[in-house]
């Protein structure tokens, strides 16, 4: 009972607990952002590309990729295929079937699939970083970075996050492009006469801000794919039950941003 | 039996396929092949996004005006029989504070706006704005780049509020009609009355005519005038139709009238014969003159050598003379030879 009580007395959010938790917050946040940061101008420098290190991208785009592509084009098909058909049959149902293609591009292509690829990647690669760079030696403070722990960081770290973007990259367009096809067939069937209509429908969905909110979404589901669980991992001042745990580091924080980059995306079109 | 400690649980290693320092075999073959595949699919789609969005399409404006943009949007077909023709690339107010609804126009479909064509904005009940080019005639002149036309709103929701008052004044009219005081009802009772007085008077004497003329008395006065225009009209049949009557006598005068007429005709006809002998005669005239014609030039011919025929004569007349002259001087010449010589006849004086 007394233990109980105790138990319940430091489970209770004190200002200073919720202080120290806030403090805790900004810090992970601090951290992705400064990976992140570091990483870009690792990626834009010629320094980062030499021998040695292209082997590495080559075969992290390989591992990350290459191996899953099929996989994923066959799983991806299939969503896409369920989804078409639900659309177009209940647009069919309420008597708007002139308003499926087009509705098929915008919710499938422009928001449902590219967030499918995300977490695909999300799940099948990024959060498996923890086992992959738990036995590497990194650097654990990032203010003092400098000589060795940044060529670490550079031939260790950063062909991950090329590697883990070009995936959620690959995905998005390739998933993309499954959809478009499925739903051509879907519509049309084998017939080529519905190319115009068709590419008045992509058109009239693709004007000017969902053309520029779908590539901006792209590239920052591709950074927080690829930056979030590396730069958790990092993370040196984690409690004993974070440590303890199995789970990736900044899972909970991806998916978050995750959702957080697509309502903007939303919100930016529809409001 | 004792009961084991269960093995403390530890971390399985992970699951990957390939071990992370295992040779892969065409490694940066594959990763390049990964990039220009992605790197393609990206191009790809970007310019299809740019060609179905008619970044390539030469255009040419045209400006409609309006006076409410509700229901256009950015993007939106302008249509012609159905097929999109335009797509609205602006919208805006002018300095009247008219709508000015730019679309950009595709080269290959301007052929289909003409200046004579009419632009219509329609808003359903349900669903969204239409903008709709009529082209009545396809020969007029193309509409030129940067036109400016008004555009008719037809909107069925806008006509909602008219149908509503129109639908009050009709029932109110249809209360006024159907109320207790109206003129309608009105009509109704004295039509009762009417039939109320119809069916007591189809009982009495003169039935319905009573009712309808005011009394038995005129009843009684227009059935008598009835009997005196029925004898009346008996007379009339006697003296129109009877043996004597004025139709026997019109018939007879018809068929003398038709005696006469058939002698006319046959008058006509010996004139029609005179007539055709006379033209007979006429051309047997005409003939002779011809061939009188022909011998008066035959005579003209022959006075013609008989001049040529006169001179001929002259000249032999003068030679005839001059061997008769010759003869009669070789006569003289012989009388005067013996013995053919006479006597010399003595000179008689007186």
């Amino acid at each position: 009972m007394a233990s109980g009580s105790s138990l319940d007395k430091a489970n209770q959010f004190t200002p200073g607990r919720l202080g120290r938790a806030m403090f805790v917050w900004l810090a992970d946040w601090q951290r992705v952002f400064m990976f992140g940061a570091m990483a870009l101008v690792m990626i834009a420098a010629p320094a980062t590309y030499d021998a040695t290190n292209r082997a590495s991208i080559a075969r992290h785009v390989y591992l990350t990729t290459w191996r899953i592509l099929p996989w994923f084009t066959l799983l991806a098909g299939l969503v896409s295929w369920v989804l078409i058909r639900v659309v177009l049959v209940t647009a069919l149902h309420y008597g708007l079937a002139k308003f499926a293609l087009e509705l098929v591009v915008k919710v499938l292509v422009l928001e449902v699939i590219p967030l499918f690829a995300a977490l695909y990647v999300a799940t099948r690669n990024a959060l498996l970083t923890r086992v992959e760079v738990s036995n590497i030696y990194l650097p654990t403070d990032l203010d003092v970075l400098g000589g060795a722990a940044t060529d670490r960081i550079r031939d260790e770290l950063v062909p991950r996050v090329i590697a883990y973007g070009f995936s959620v990259l690959t995905m998005m367009v390739v998933s993309g492009f499954i959809t478009l096809l499925l739903a051509y067939l879907s519509v049309y069937g084998f017939s080529r006469w519905g190319l115009p209509e068709f590419e008045r429908s992509v058109g009239q969905a693709f004007d000017s801000v969902a053309a520029w909110s779908f590539a901006i979404k792209l590239a920052f589901y591709s950074m927080a794919v690829a930056v979030i669980p590396i730069a958790a991992s990092l993370n040196t001042t984690a409690s004993a039950a974070e440590l303890a745990s199995r789970l990736q580091p900044g899972t909970a924080r991806l998916l978050i941003s995750l959702f957080v980059i697509e309502a903007l995306s939303l919100a930016v079109r529809f409001l | 039996m004792t009961v084991e400690d269960p093995a403390p649980v530890q971390p399985a290693p992970p699951a990957t396929a390939t071990p992370p320092n295992a040779p892969i075999p065409h490694l940066e073959l594959k990763a390049v092949l990964l990039l220009a595949f992605v790197g393609a699919l990206i191009v790809g789609f970007i310019a299809y996004v740019m060609v179905a969005r008619g970044f390539f399409e030469q255009t040419q404006t045209l400006v409609l005006l309006s006076d409410d943009s509700e229901g256009v949007l950015v993007g939106m077909d302008l249509t012609f029989s159905g097929f999109p023709v335009g797509r609205v690339s602006r919208i805006d107010l002018d300095a009247n504070g008219k709508v000015r609804i730019i679309i950009d126009v595709p080269s290959k479909d301007a052929k289909w706006l003409r200046t004579s064509s009419i632009f219509t904005m329609e808003k359903g009940v349900v669903g969204d704005t239409k903008i709709r080019a009529f082209s009545g005639v396809l020969t007029d002149p193309p509409l030129p780049p940067g036109a400016e036309r008004t555009v008719l709103r037809g909107d069925s929701s806008s006509e909602i509020p008219r149908l509503m008052a129109t639908a009050r004044t009709l029932l109110e009219n249809v209360e006024r009609i159907t109320a207790a005081d109206s003129s309608l009802n009105t009509s109704f009772g004295n039509l009762q009355n009417i039939t109320g007085n119809l069916s007591t008077s189809l009982a009495g004497k003169h039935g319905v005519l009573g009712t309808l003329l005011g009394g038995d008395a005129n009843a009684k006065r227009v059935i008598a005038a009835l009997d005196q225009t029925n004898a009346l009209l008996a007379k009339a049949d006697q003296r129109v139709f009877g043996d004597k009557g004025v139709m026997n006598d019109t018939q007879a005068s018809i068929q003398q009238l038709n005696g006469l007429l058939q002698d006319a005709r046959t008058s006509l006809k010996k004139v029609d014969d005179v007539l055709a002998e006379a033209q007979a005669t006429a051309v047997e005239y005409k003939g002779v003159a011809v061939q009188a014609q022909g011998v008066a030039s035959e005579a003209r011919g022959v006075v013609a050598n008989i001049k040529t025929g006169t001179t001929d004569l002259g000249l032999l007349r003068t030679e005839v003379d001059a061997s008769l002259r010759k003869i009669n001087s070789m006569v003289d010449e012989l009388n005067r030879k013996w013995p053919f010589a006479r006597e010399a006849q003595p000179i008689k004086l007186p």
